[in-house]
């Protein structure tokens, strides 16, 4: 009986020991974790605030609001705010910020009318703010040396809902004959809904034999790496890569422009500039916390602009955004 | 006929000997064989330049600022950027996994095996979909929870419902390999345990799960390492993108490596496909370390009759 009794207990102690030795690293994982987490106040005379602001929308707008909670972080003086951002598209940053289970909503294109609609059912009032511009590029590869520029009505043709263009030569009868290869944005985007707008003239109305992406690098890699490849994205991808791509001029009825900071400025880059939003909700805005990032993100929005490497704002367009941002602070 | 007339065309050989020591020469033999090997060479080949390339990729990132540092959202700044909060939001996840999964997994799981009665219809049942949900896509649990864990429930988007449908995703695997390494312990046994007197509880409890453990564990611990790379679900559970701030608690906003991972790669600057390229080799890292014990809990301690 002893044996026996013994063998139970060790198996009994070995059983035991490995189960406390699992929940002991869960617990320690854990413990590291919470100490992380506490709050060190920086100095400052303002109160001090805490919580959460949550951001979610567009990945064109996102690096723009991360920009702005790094610098936030670093000088806002509220180190007990905790800044996050999602990147769900800007439609699926809508759906999110219609069901307030966001503060603010990053947006490369105007809410829509159905958004719109959904917000008001729940009951969301929200106001709209633009912190930046962009340029649309349409990007070719280097060794595309016969196209310089394309109307719009070139890209139209060759982006219309079953296109048939799949050759340069199509495109302009003075292009070489070069098969066409084309990427694009994923249907979720705003980007795609900007630029079928502008070039097909109904949103989301797009030929679909396309490589499309949610993830601009892939039609930087494809544009990149095929001679006859074609691809459209926001500038700061051109400007990254503008060592492997080559950006085309368009000619939206009053001659070529080429993409650059200044024609997204003074929007002569037609059609194809636009402005970047971000929504603000009421409710969001009647926390401390989110009036108080928000403010400061308008505050520094040169500052963020330039590190988040976007197009910045005109000194009319921040005039609007303050006035915009104060009419929002007065009514909620 | 004799043995030194033997031709391989021969069609009765009077010695299996022979006819054995004949077929090694055939060129089918030698074909699948090459086959084989060059199957085992292109996988591994793969494998090889997919790590390699990572390393490389990331070569300048593999130090301390990986996890001492936040992910940054200044391009002038991402020499200094890191993602610690990811990794610790990725070691919540899975530590909740843990606590939350492996009793439920293994308690079902004995219950299958030792008491329920496979004759009755609803067991099989179960059984049944319990094997067919370990096929599921991850992306279809990421969906549900979504549904009903943030939303119906009003969980939100927080840490803890990323880990009950990360908990969800994995309880089959868990199930199936403990009902395995329940199933492994001889009969005699139990059989033994019950002739000295024991009762069901104290067989199970005392003989055949101690002797399972380390099934049980191997079993758990590869589940565990198939949670920690999942990313589809999370996407779907509003993993937030960028976060400068570790989770606090249950209900705080979360990301994780998988997720920080992709959007990374989907920046437009160079130093996030590095950042992106480190943080695939401590993720790799984390993987290879809990299989690593998975494979020596399984040496240490395992049971042969």
């Amino acid at each position: 009986m002893h044996p026996d009794r013994e063998a139970y207990l060790v198996n009994r102690n070995v059983l035991s020991r490995r189960v406390l030795a699992g929940v002991a690293v869960a617990a320690l994982a854990l413990a590291g974790c919470s100490d992380n987490a506490e709050n060190t106040d920086a100095a400052g005379g303002e109160t001090k605030l805490s919580g959460e602001v949550k951001v979610d929308g567009s990945s064109t707008v996102a690096p723009l609001s991360e920009a702005a909670a790094s610098i936030y972080k670093e000088e806002g003086g509220q180190a007990g705010v905790n800044v996050s951002v999602g990147t769900s598209g800007t439609g699926g940053g809508f759906e999110k910020f219609c069901k307030g289970e966001t503060d603010i909503s990053n947006a490369s294109r105007p809410i829509k009318d159905a958004e719109k609609a959904a917000c008001e059912a729940a009951g969301i009032k929200f106001k709209e703010l633009i912190v930046a511009n962009d340029a649309l590029t349409v990007v070719v590869s280097k060794d595309n040396t016969w196209a310089d520029c394309l109307t719009v009505d070139q890209l139209k043709k060759i982006w219309e809902p079953n296109s048939k263009v799949n050759n340069w030569n199509q495109v302009d009868p003075k292009f070489p004959s070069e098969p066409l290869k084309l990427f694009g944005a994923g249907t979720d985007s705003g980007t795609f809904d900007y630029f079928t707008a502008e070039i097909n003239g109904e949103e989301g109305a797009s030929r679909t034999d396309y490589t499309a992406s949610e993830n601009d690098n892939v039609t930087v890699q494809g544009v990149s790496g095929t001679k006859g490849g074609l691809g459209y994205f926001g500038f700061t991808y051109f400007e990254e890569n503008a060592a492997k791509l080559k950006a085309l001029k368009v000619d939206g009825g009053a001659g070529c422009v080429e993409p650059s900071l200044k024609t997204a400025q003074d929007n002569t880059y037609k059609p194809l500039s636009r402005p970047l939003f971000i929504y603000v909700s009421d409710a969001g805005a009647k926390k401390p916390q989110v009036e108080n990032f928000v403010s400061f993100y308008i505050e520094s929005i040169d500052d963020i602009v330039k590190e988040a490497k976007f197009v910045p704002l005109t000194e009319q367009q921040k005039g609007t955004l303050k006035s915009e941002f104060d009419a929002l602070k007065a009514a909620v | 006929m004799s043995a030194p007339t033997l031709t391989p065309t021969r069609p009765e050989p009077s010695a299996p000997g022979a006819a054995l020591t004949q077929r090694r020469s055939r060129p089918g033999e030698v074909a699948f064989r090459l086959a084989m090997q060059s199957c085992l060479v292109i996988a591994f080949g793969v494998l090889a330049s997919l790590l390699a390339w990572v390393l490389i990729k990331g070569w300048n990132r593999l130090d301390s600022r990986l996890w001492t540092e936040m992910p940054t959202g200044l391009t002038s700044r991402l020499d200094g950027a890191g993602v610690q909060s990811a990794l610790v939001g990725t070691l919540w996840i899975i530590s909740l996994v843990a606590v939350i999964c492996l009793p439920i997994g293994i308690l079902s799981a004995i219950y299958l095996e030792e008491y329920a009665d496979n004759t009755r219809w609803y067991n099989r049942l179960l059984e049944l979909n319990i094997q067919n949900l370990a096929g599921v896509p991850s992306i279809i649990f990421g969906i549900l929870g979504l549904g009903i864990i943030a939303r119906a429930l009003g969980l939100g988007f927080t840490v803890i419902t990323a880990a009950i449908v990360l908990s969800l995703l994995v309880l089959p695997v868990v199930i199936i390999a403990t009902r395995e390494a329940i199933r492994a312990v001889p009969q005699s046994i139990r059989q033994a345990s019950y002739a000295l007197g024991a009762t069901k509880w104290q067989t199970v409890s005392r003989q055949v799960l101690p002797s399972a453990v380390p099934g049980i564990a191997t079993g758990s611990i590869l589940a565990l390492s198939r949670a920690i790379g999942e990313a589809a679900p999370l996407i779907v559970l509003g993993a937030v993108t960028f976060i400068t701030f570790n989770p606090d608690g249950l209900d705080s906003a979360y990301t994780a490596l998988p997720i920080q991972i992709y959007t990374f790669i989907t920046r437009p600057q160079a130093e996030f496909a590095e950042l992106a390229a480190g943080a695939i080799v401590l993720l790799l890292a984390i993987v290879l370390v809990m299989n690593s014990i998975a494979i020596f809990v399984r040496n240490r301690f395992e049971k042969r009759w």
